[in-house]
């Protein structure tokens, strides 16, 4: 195999099937896979499924606690699990610019390969293509995953008044890595992404009959948008103790000096969970024992709905709207 | 000696029962005035904490602020924003600007827009990476949109102070920068006839610390002495601002009109002397800067002194730079409300044709300007 991926590797050819063998083949390995029909004959009961896809594109591709193909497997694996189901199936499609490393690609399957197996998941169909330099930055993963329903009835419809609001560790800390990565900001202590599939999380709250009402990692947007999104479509307001909001030391100093809110910042292994208040502390003990961080934030209300209300220590409050645009640092 | 940790610079100065107890001063001392108090912020970075931390919640009925225009992006021109837009499409030329500044609509779009279309704008976070830039790319130009109070003055200064030192060719200014006091004085006493500036509402200026720690506490002198209105220089921390106003409340109480400095951790009289000196030897007063939204403002905006015109983008691309003055929108308010005399809510075009996404006066254009704060955080200060 070269050094490097050339346009040739995604000629369809001798070099295409080289790579495909020689690297996402050699990892991803499965019976499904390895009967390379053109579509993946898959057993699952037709009636309980969840299907997802997303697309990567993170810069730079390694960063503290993580790469692109961690990332991949995780967003995909974690939305599956947030729908209180277990990833099963997964493809990948890759788009690699001309010149990437070859190295560094099979560095990215293999950890693709491992997360892959923390979540009890297979890639049973793939693609791959390269483009011409300057097309892609480097390279860019879609996949989209199958799940079979473990708990039914979660849904950002269901919340009601008196319900507890429930975040599973500290927030923000992708976010704040990838920012500090990308502007090369060297911090004293080390800040590595939160980037981690939820499903062992999701899987040990159904087994102790946690009823879970409504459950969403808190992606782009952070914990703000999931909030948000729960007020609107809930129709029900949201009230949030500010001071009970986990974050930090790294990431409250990086929002210090860049401007940022740790609320609006990316996770990528970081959910927020909607219960009824009998099971608040249950879901707590469970989440503690994968982080000590894991705590109830907020309940839900009617005080104005569709909306989200920050409670300060001393007694003011505030709406947490949704950022807008990009996310941009103020200059005062 | 215990290690000085980032925390400890704001985690005190953010403490809830320092925050109750200022607001219990606030109240006693108000309660022994028989007027309101209008307490003008003049910075953005004092609109946001006041907004982000609920602060007009902690206030008694007779102590009132108004927004500042101390908002370098909200009070950028569309003329000028125009300028950025075509120097960043003129060939081989890198536009750098700091932050917000690319999300601001000109008369064609904003930077961003510039940039979806093939423009090369980047942003950064300190005007020193313009170093990097133009190192890695000596094919090209770089030209820093210069903006910001004089909290930034010193480092398009110290960048300028770099560039003719190393000999670099390939690094050009457009200079865009603005300064408090000149502002403040065309607020309550406008030497433009048209501006109705004798009804301004102002009463006492809350004065923004990191401009004195550049300028001094000294540039603030005149207000108490010859317009009559207090100023205290404040920190932009929840505890510090609410220290602030108490000191302005108290001033009121015991009938005095002062310079009087909260930050004094920081801040001096004379401010940072090397700074200004820089700033001295590169910039000269502009006679008069437009100001979105309050029109021009005399002696209020910087130019590069003639003897620099070589780095200068606005001489050498004059040719191509648009020279119009475009006004904002007839039914926009942004000159009443800086001035104190209009809400927010008062505009026609409030929250209907003017919203952050689509903003037509200045202070809809960033989080720092006054509607923008009404329009995100408005129910919750009026209920």
């Amino acid at each position: 195999m070269n050094k490097t991926i050339t346009i040739a590797h995604g000629n369809g050819g001798e070099e295409n099937n080289e790579l495909i063998t020689s690297i996402f083949y050699k990892h991803f390995k499965n019976d499904i896979l390895s009967k390379s029909e053109d579509a993946a004959v898959l057993g699952v009961p037709h009636d309980s499924i969840v299907m997802t896809t997303d697309s990567f594109t993170v810069s730079p591709l390694f960063f503290p606690g993580g790469d692109i193909g961690k990332l991949a497997v995780c967003g995909t694996c974690n939305d599956i699990a947030m729908m209180g189901a277990q990833p099963k199936y997964l493809t990948c499609s890759v788009i690699i610019e001309e010149g990437f490393s070859t190295r560094e690609l099979e560095k990215i399957v293999r950890s693709m390969k491992k997360e892959l197996e923390l979540n009890n998941a297979m890639i049973v169909s793939g693609d791959t293509k390269v483009v011409p330099k300057g097309s892609v930055d480097k390279l860019f993963i879609n996949t989209t995953g199958i799940g079979e329903i473990m708990q039914p009835g979660i849904s950002a419809h269901n919340l009601k008044e008196g319900m507890r609001v429930i975040v599973s560790r500290d927030i923000g800390r992708h976010g704040a890595a990838i920012f500090a990565a990308r502007e090369g900001i060297t911090l004293e202590s080390s800040l590595e992404t939160d980037c981690a599939s939820l499903y062992p999380q999701v899987k040990a709250l159904i087994d102790v009959g946690v009823k879970i009402v409504a459950m969403r990692d808190a992606t782009r947007g952070g914990v703000a948008a999931v909030l948000n999104e729960w007020a609107k479509t809930s129709e029900v307001c949201i009230e949030i103790e500010e001071e009970k909001i986990p974050v930090s030391e790294e990431v409250r100093g990086i929002c210090e000096m860049l401007g940022f809110e740790a609320v609006n910042l990316a996770n990528e292994g970081t959910f927020v969970l909607a219960i009824l208040p009998e099971d608040e502390h249950k879901a707590i003990e469970v989440l503690q024992q994968f982080n000590t961080d894991a705590t109830a934030i907020g309940t839900v209300t009617h005080q104005h709905d569709g909306k989200v209300i920050l409670n300060s220590s001393w007694g003011t409050k505030r709406f947490l709207d949704l950022p807008t645009g990009e996310l941009l640092p103020r200059i005062c | 000696m215990a290690e000085l940790e980032l925390k400890n610079l704001y985690d005190d100065f953010r403490d809830g029962k320092t925050l109750q107890a200022y607001a219990k001063i606030i109240a006693e001392d108000a309660a022994k005035l028989d007027r309101t108090i209008n307490i003008m912020e003049v910075c953005g970075g004092h609109t946001h904490s006041i907004m982000k931390y609920g602060i007009p919640q902690l206030m008694p009925e007779n102590i009132n602020f108004i927004h500042g225009p101390g908002c370098p992006v909200c009070i950028m021109p569309k003329e000028r924003i125009d300028h950025a837009y075509v120097l960043a499409q003129q060939p081989d030329v890198i536009l750098v600007t700091l932050g917000d500044m690319i999300k601001v609509p000109g008369s064609n779009g904003s930077l961003q827009d510039a940039r979806a279309k093939g423009a090369d704008v980047r942003f950064v976070y300190s005007p020193m990476e313009c170093l990097k830039i133009a190192e890695e790319n000596p094919d090209k130009k770089v030209i820093f949109f210069a903006i910001g109070f004089e909290t930034t003055i010193p480092m398009t200064a110290v960048l300028l102070d770099q560039v003719i030192k190393q000999g670099i060719d390939n690094i050009l200014f457009h200079i865009n920068h603005v300064t408090v006091p000149e502002v403040m004085v065309e607020l309550i006493d406008s030497r433009d006839e048209h501006v109705d500036s004798y009804n301004n509402q102002i009463d006492a200026f809350l004065g923004p610390s990191h401009v004195s720690v550049i300028a001094g506490s000294k540039i603030y002198e005149k207000f108490p002495k010859e317009y009559g209105r207090p100023v205290v220089v404040s920190g932009f921390e929840p505890v510090d601002v609410m220290e602030g106003i108490s000191m302005i409340v108290k001033q009121f109480v015991e009938n005095r009109c002062e310079l009087e400095v909260q930050y004094k951790r920081v801040v001096t009289r004379e401010g940072n002397l090397n700074a200004q000196r820089l700033i001295d030897t590169y910039f000269d007063k502009v006679d008069l800067f437009r100001w979105r939204g309050l029109g021009n403002v005399p002696k209020s905006g910087l130019k590069l002194k003639e003897a620099y015109a070589k780095y200068d983008a606005e001489v050498l691309y004059k040719e191509v730079l648009p020279l119009a003055e475009i006004e904002d929108h007839k039914l926009c308010i942004c000159g009443d409300i800086l001035r104190g005399m209009a809400k927010p809510p008062e505009c026609t075009i409030f929250g209907t044709a003017c919203k952050p996404t689509t903003p037509i006066g200045s202070c809809m254009v960033s989080s720092e300007g006054a509607c923008a704060a009404y329009y995100k955080y408005g129910n919750l200060i009026t209920s």
